[in-house]
């Protein structure tokens, strides 16, 4: 369990990229953490990771403060950065020197999870493509078996395959105490492996929900007219019609579409709260 | 699998199991995949299976032995046939009846063509 009670950061004092943000995050949920370019989601990926401090409020992990960054805390949590880049190791070495630092870190795992992701592992880590350091992290990473992981950006750099390769593993290694975080802008590589979805903006918390309550919430589909007695949040005209994310007040179940509940969250805020705390069922 | 636009994943893949049920793929009395591998196969998070596995466990098709996984129930084949049979006639039906109207095709020939199509792609073996 993860608690962010009135964060606030900036990277200089003058200018504040989160200012009081609450936030609650619970086990056994793959959380989806969507933002802008420069809207804050690694910056908070590194404050629950202990990398960044805030300025004022408090994030605490199971009980710990990442700030005080104590090895109990440390090897329950795992970051892997948007660019990675590999040491000039051998595997050997590199296991040697970071795996010890996590009690479950598992080489039988590790292994497997290169075959999948179709690492081969050359004499140097550093001679690996990014595309191919970067699997060789994700693998590292979930052979860590840490209770949290958190991912910046992780499908950036993988090819297509890797990208179907990648959802099965999280699905392979999803469990109920565990959290994992990924930040991600490709919305269509991830949207069947979220159960939670994060917005932030402009250093503000403007969703955090389920998938089921976000479907309960509204509805995502295409139609030719858009009706005009229903609350829409987002609508966007393309060929085949009009793309509608809407107020659900029929009860229907629809498939939810990212892209869209992303842009109709972050141009219409204020309608998108009305909409999640109103109790209309 | 690949998904349709509109309906939520997990009734998608309430469809692919009653199908995998009525093909004979997954049969009666027998294990079927755990919600981990149903989700590595369809690549989505293991709680979409969970919804998925709850809603057929609810409509009694399949049972889940604690401990040992979920199973297909004695009445599976007959309780999917009712379940699909009722979507059909809710859903698939109506617009069916909406476009004979509207394009002027009667009863009749439905019926004619319907027989037809069972004699060509059934009935000669």
């Amino acid at each position: 369990m993860i608690k962010i009670s009135n964060l606030s950061f900036g990277y200089s004092n003058k200018k504040l990229l989160y200012s009081d943000l609450s936030l609650d995050i619970k086990g056994g949920n793959i959380y989806g953490l969507l933002g802008k370019n420069g809207a804050g989601k690694s910056t908070l990926l590194k404050n629950i990771s202990g990398t960044l401090f805030p300025k004022k409020g408090k994030v605490i992990v199971n009980g710990s403060i990442p700030q005080r960054r104590k090895p109990s805390f440390l090897n329950t949590v795992y970051f892997i950065s948007e660019d990675v880049t590999l040491p000039p190791l051998t595997l050997r070495k590199y296991l040697d020197l970071f795996s010890v630092f996590y009690p479950n870190f598992n080489a039988d795992e590790l292994n497997i999870f290169l075959k999948e992701l179709a690492v081969s592992v050359p004499t140097k880590l550093s001679a690996l493509s990014f595309g191919q350091q970067k699997k060789f992290s994700i693998a590292f990473a979930l052979a860590c078996n840490t209770q949290i992981l958190l991912m910046d950006e992780p499908t950036n750099g993988l090819d297509i395959p890797s990208k179907a390769q990648f959802r099965q593993l999280i699905a392979s290694v999803m469990t109920d105490d565990r959290i994992i975080i990924i930040s991600t802008h490709q919305t269509r590589d991830l949207e069947n492996l979220i159960d939670q979805v994060i917005i932030v903006d402009d250093g503000q918390l403007l969703l955090n929900e389920s998938v089921d309550s976000i479907t309960e919430k509204l509805i995502f589909e295409t139609v030719s007219t858009p009706p005009n007695d229903k609350r829409i949040l987002y609508a966007e005209k393309h060929l085949k019609g009009v793309s509608l994310v809407r107020e659900n007040t029929s009860g229907e179940d629809t498939r939810i579409n990212l892209e869209n509940l992303f842009n109709g969250v972050t141009s219409k805020p204020q309608l998108a709260k009305e909409i999640f705390t109103s109790n209309t069922k | 699998m690949e998904f349709r636009d509109k309906q939520a994943i997990y009734l998608q893949i309430v469809e692919y199991v009653c199908e995998q049920i009525l093909l004979g793929n997954w049969q009666t009395g027998n294990k079927i995949l755990s919600i981990r591998e149903l989700a590595v196969y369809m690549e989505v998070t293991p709680n979409t299976i969970q919804r998925t596995y709850d809603f057929l466990q609810q409509k009694q098709i399949i049972t889940n032995r604690r401990g040992v996984g979920y199973f297909l129930e004695e009445e599976g084949m007959q309780r999917v046939l009712a379940y699909r049979r009722e979507l059909f006639l809710e859903n698939e039906l109506p617009l069916m009846f909406r476009n004979m109207h509207l394009l002027k095709i009667g009863a009749e020939e439905v019926n004619r063509r319907f027989e037809e199509y069972i004699n060509q792609n059934y009935k000669d073996k």
